[in-house]
Parts: structure tokens; sequence; C-alpha cells
């Protein structure tokens, strides 16, 4: 389904993507891990096209995707869920969902949509007047993924969902992800420092240091590697 | 008590006229974080455009309302094409340049039409044509408020409402709201933010070339150097407000021309600008990012 093929990725001269290579099935739910700095957030942003690739392809669904513009990429189904959230602060919950279906048209779709996200996190039903930015951490996450969900991706970017949030939240979120995954046949492309996590709900994974990946096997074997576990599950 | 509603209604017909303009820096601000210094002139073409477009179609004998509405929509066509040919040219390509650069061009810009419309027009202060009808309506009373401002301030109040709900439920409203919080965001779920920042600089102009075709047929003339004094007001006025809030901009320039016309009134034409910039210094000092301003803090 995504085919990344000898990406580089520059910001000015500074390379933080190093040749990588990567690729992803439909139904998949991979794993990107790697420590502070590795080039995780990079690999997202130049698959989402705001951060275009220097070298090397990007193809989705046979189609290259690097070169093109951020909301044609959307278009083609590929949504982002970024690092630290980024909800609308000043609009309110249902604002932010209904952004999330900036590129469709389909009313009445949109409308069954959103039922099952309120069915999904029926806390934001609760909240559907107030302003993103008064929400709590956890609750500006599922709004997050609401918000990315309301464009019908088929394949789904998540950075680092768990990131600041209580064992409890983490754990319903990373609940949700599985139940995208297999109620949607969502595609789904997870990055996380959580390596002990994100190995148990991933099928296959990719070790990435420096921008470049040094690792790539199912996520029972990279939990069993002895190497992965030293790096990254501090065992 | 005569003289003080006179004075209000003076400071409100004013005031309003300012938040048309302030209402493009606003905006523009609030989308690329930029003083559009050259908005000022962009309500001086609009001006010069409404002048050349009436003049026409006085010669064709058209009746006055029509051309009013006439040399409105020109002038409002032919800045829309300024403000989005300036950004285009000025601006976007410095839009990942240190935040210095588009603010000198800009003023750049603001000297370089101030230039272009003095070589190709003039230096004088040409005389523009009452557009807007002189009727009765209220008898007894006109001299409180003339049909002139009455007019001034209906087309306003219109434009405000419109506005108002073109950004609250449009989808291009939407997209301005998105991008001006989180422009990467905004992307991310499918936003064409070039045509959003061009959106903003078209609708901001229209709105300053309205400004500009009813202030120029109240006050009676012209020239080149107008957009620059308009200009510094509404700009004064939309600081005031909190720049890059739209109330704000529309709640501070109706203070700024009441403020405007309760020193010349009271007190003497030559202080007007003492008190409204008086004025700004107070308020920034208490509310440094303006009335109905949002901190930037927040920013993490
Ligand atoms: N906007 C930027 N300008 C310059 N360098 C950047 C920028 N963003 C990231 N980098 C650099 O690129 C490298 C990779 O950063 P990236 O954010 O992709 O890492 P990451 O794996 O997501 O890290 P983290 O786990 O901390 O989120 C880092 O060395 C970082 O300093
Ligand atoms: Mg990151």
């Amino acid at each position: 389904m995504l085919r990344v093929n000898g990406v580089s990725t520059y910001y000015g001269n500074i390379q933080a993507l190093k040749n990588i290579s990567m690729e992803v099935s439909e139904g998949e739910i991979i794993t990107l891990i790697g420590a502070n700095g590795a080039g995780k957030t990079t690999t997202l942003m130049s698959i989402s096209g705001l951060v275009p690739p220097r070298q090397g392809e990007i193809i989705f669904k046979d189609r290259p995707i690097h070169g093109m513009s951020p909301e044609k990429i959307v278009a083609l189904g590929i949504s982002q869920v970024p690092e630290g959230r980024r909800i609308f602060p000043y609009l309110t919950v249902a604002e932010n969902l209904d952004m999330g279906t900036f590129l469709r048209n389909d009313k009445d779709n949109i409308r069954k949509d959103l039922a099952y996200i309120w069915d999904l996190f029926p806390i934001l039903s609760k909240r559907r007047h107030q302003a993103g930015g008064t929400l709590s951490g956890g609750e500006q996450q599922m709004l997050a993924i609401s918000r990315a969900l309301m464009a019908r991706p088929k394949l789904l970017l998540l950075d680092e969902p768990s990131l600041g949030l209580a064992p409890l939240i983490v754990r319903q979120i990373f609940e949700i992800i599985m139940k995208i995954n297999i109620e949607n046949n969502t595609t789904i492309f997870l990055v996380e420092q959580n390596a002990n996590l994100a190995l148990k709900v991933a099928h296959r994974g990719y070790v990435m240091e420096n921008g470049a990946i040094t690792m790539a096997d199912s996520a029972p074997n990279l939990l069993s590697n002895e190497a992965v576990k030293k790096a990254y599950l501090g065992l | 008590m005569e003289y003080f509603f006179e004075l209000f209604l003076g400071g409100l017909t004013r005031g309003s006229i300012y938040a048309l303009i302030a209402l493009g820096y606003t905006m523009v601000y609030g989308i690329i974080e930029l003083i559009n210094f050259a908005h000022g002139e962009i309500y001086m073409i609009g001006a010069f455009t409404a002048l050349i477009v009436a003049s026409v179609l006085t010669v064709m004998g058209l009746n006055e309302f029509a051309i009013l509405v006439l040399a409105s929509i020109a002038a409002a066509v032919y800045s829309a094409a300024y403000g989005y040919t300036v950004e285009k040219i000025a601006y976007k390509p410095l839009r990942h340049a240190p935040r210095l650069s588009p603010l000198i061009s800009a003023i750049g810009m603001s000297i370089f039409l101030q230039n272009y419309v003095l070589l190709a027009q003039t230096s004088d202060f040409l005389p523009f044509p009452s557009l807007i009808p002189d009727f009765e309506f209220w008898e007894p009373y006109s001299h409180l408020l003339r049909s002139t401002q009455l007019v001034i301030l209906v087309t306003t109040t219109v434009i405000m409402v419109l506005l108002t709900l073109l950004i609250k439920y449009t989808k291009i409203g939407k997209a301005m709201r998105a991008t001006a919080q989180d422009r990467s965001m905004a992307m991310l779920v499918g936003v064409n933010v070039n045509q959003v920042i061009s959106m903003t600089f078209v609708i901001g102009s229209c709105l300053a070339a309205v400004g500009g075709v009813l202030i120029a047929s109240h006050i009676g003339q012209i020239n080149f150097f107008i957009g620059f004094i308009a200009g510094i007001k509404a700009f004064t006025a939309a600081v005031l407000g909190g720049v890059g809030s739209i109330p704000g901009a529309v709640l501070g320039s109706l203070i700024l021309g009441l403020t405007e016309s309760f020193a010349t009134g009271y007190v003497s034409s030559d202080y007007e600008d003492v008190f409204a910039f008086a004025l700004l210094v107070l308020i920034l000092i208490f509310r440094p990012a303006g009335l109905l301003g949002r901190s930037t803090m927040q920013k993490v």
C-alpha cells in the first residue's frame, strides 16, 4: 500500500533521514520505534508532504506522492495525528472534527461517521461545544485521533499517541487503535517511543537510529531481540 | 446634549470606516503574522478606481445610486487584484525568511504604490463626487446625522454581519480560522494554505476599497497620500482592539472614532491625534495584547 524507497530528507543542510526504505501492506499495523531525534517525526512529515524528501520516492497505491502538496496527499487517503496532538485551540470539539472532513462533501456519511466518533469517545460528545484548547491531554489525544478518522483515511499515521498520558488512558487509546484497524480495515503506521506497547499491538516494526533504519522484523521477533530489548525495552 | 449626540454619531461613522480598513490588517496578521503596511495604499487605490469609474459613469448619465454601487464594485475588484498581487510578489517568496524581511518588503510596497499613483495621477487633491445621495430622512434632527453618515453606518454594519457569517460558517472561513490557529495542522487536514492566504488578502482588500469609496465621498477629495494616514489610524485601531482579533478590530475602530470625534468637538481638532494615540499607549500599558487580543505566549 505504501512504499518508501531510498528517502533522504533534509532541514536546510542537516540530513534528518538517510536513505530509508520501508513498506506497509494494506490492513497492517506497523510501528516505527527509535530514540529522541532519530527521525521518526520527520519520516511521517515526509510522507504527509510537509517536509518533502530531497531524494528517493514514496509510492502510495502505485502512485508517487513525494512532491505532492499536503492537501493532495490527504485527499488520496493519508491522514496524520501529529506529535503533540495539535488541536485547534479556539475551535470547539465539534469544529475540530469538522476540520477533519475538510476535503469531503458526502454529508450523509459525515453524519454517520460523527455518530461513530461520539460512540467511540462519549466524553468528546459531552464536550462538543467546548474549545479544543480546554480539553485534558487524554481528551485532546482522542480528539486528534477522531479528527483524523473523520477524513476516512485508508492509511492513518500516528505520532507518539501515548506521549504524556497516564497508563490507563494510554491503554484505552491503544485499544481504540486496534479497534479502528480491525473494524474499518484502516492501515496504521504507528510511531512510538513506548516500544513495548507499540510492538505488542503492531504486526511488524522498524527500528530507526540517527535517521537510518537499522532493523526490520515482525513485532514478536523484535520483542524478543536482544539488542532491541537492551536499547528500547529497558530490560 | 444634542451636541453630544452629534459627536457620538460622527464618531461612530468615522469608527466604522476605520473598521473596514482595520479588518484587513487584523485578518492578514492573524493568518501570517505580518503587518501589511501596503494595506492603506490598497484603500487609496480603491478610492482612485471609484473616482475614475464614477467620472465615466457620470458622463454616461447614470443615476447617483447606480454610480455608487458600480463604482464600489469596481473599486473592490481592482483593489482585490492589487492585494492579491502584492501578496504574491512581495510576501509569498519571503514566507520562510526571518520575520523582518516581509515587514521591510511591506514598507517597500507601500512606498512603491504611493509613488506609482503619484506619477500615474497627480500629487494634487482631486475632488471626489459625493456619490452617497443626500436625502431627508429624520427631519428636525438631520443636523445630528446626515444621510451620508446613515448610508455609511448601514453599509458597514451589513458588511460586518456578512463577514462574521463568512468566517463562522463557510468553508473558506473555517479554513481561515484553522490556518490562523495552526498553519501546518491546517495543511494536515487538507487546507490549501496558499489559497487561504490569497483569499484573506482579497477579502481584506475588498473591505478597504469599500471603506475608501465611502470616506472619499464623505470627505469630498482624495490624493495619493490618503492611504498612509487612514492606514496608520486603522492600524492603531487594530492594535487597540488586539491585532489578530476580528471583533477586536471593530471595537478598537469604534473607540478610536469616538475618541477622535469627542476630542475634536470638546477640545480642538488639533488634538484629535494626541488623544487617539494617548489612548493607544494607555491601553497597551494595561493590556499589552489589546482589548480583545490573545497573548501569543501560549505557543509552547
Ligand atoms: N524544523 C527542524 N529544523 C531543523 N532540524 C530539525 C527540525 N525538526 C527536526 N530536526 C532535526 O531532525 C532530527 C530528527 O528529528 P525528528 O523530530 O524527526 O525526531 P523524532 O524521532 O521524531 O524524535 P522525538 O522522539 O524526540 O520526537 C533531529 O536531529 C532534529 O534535531
Ligand atoms: Mg518526534
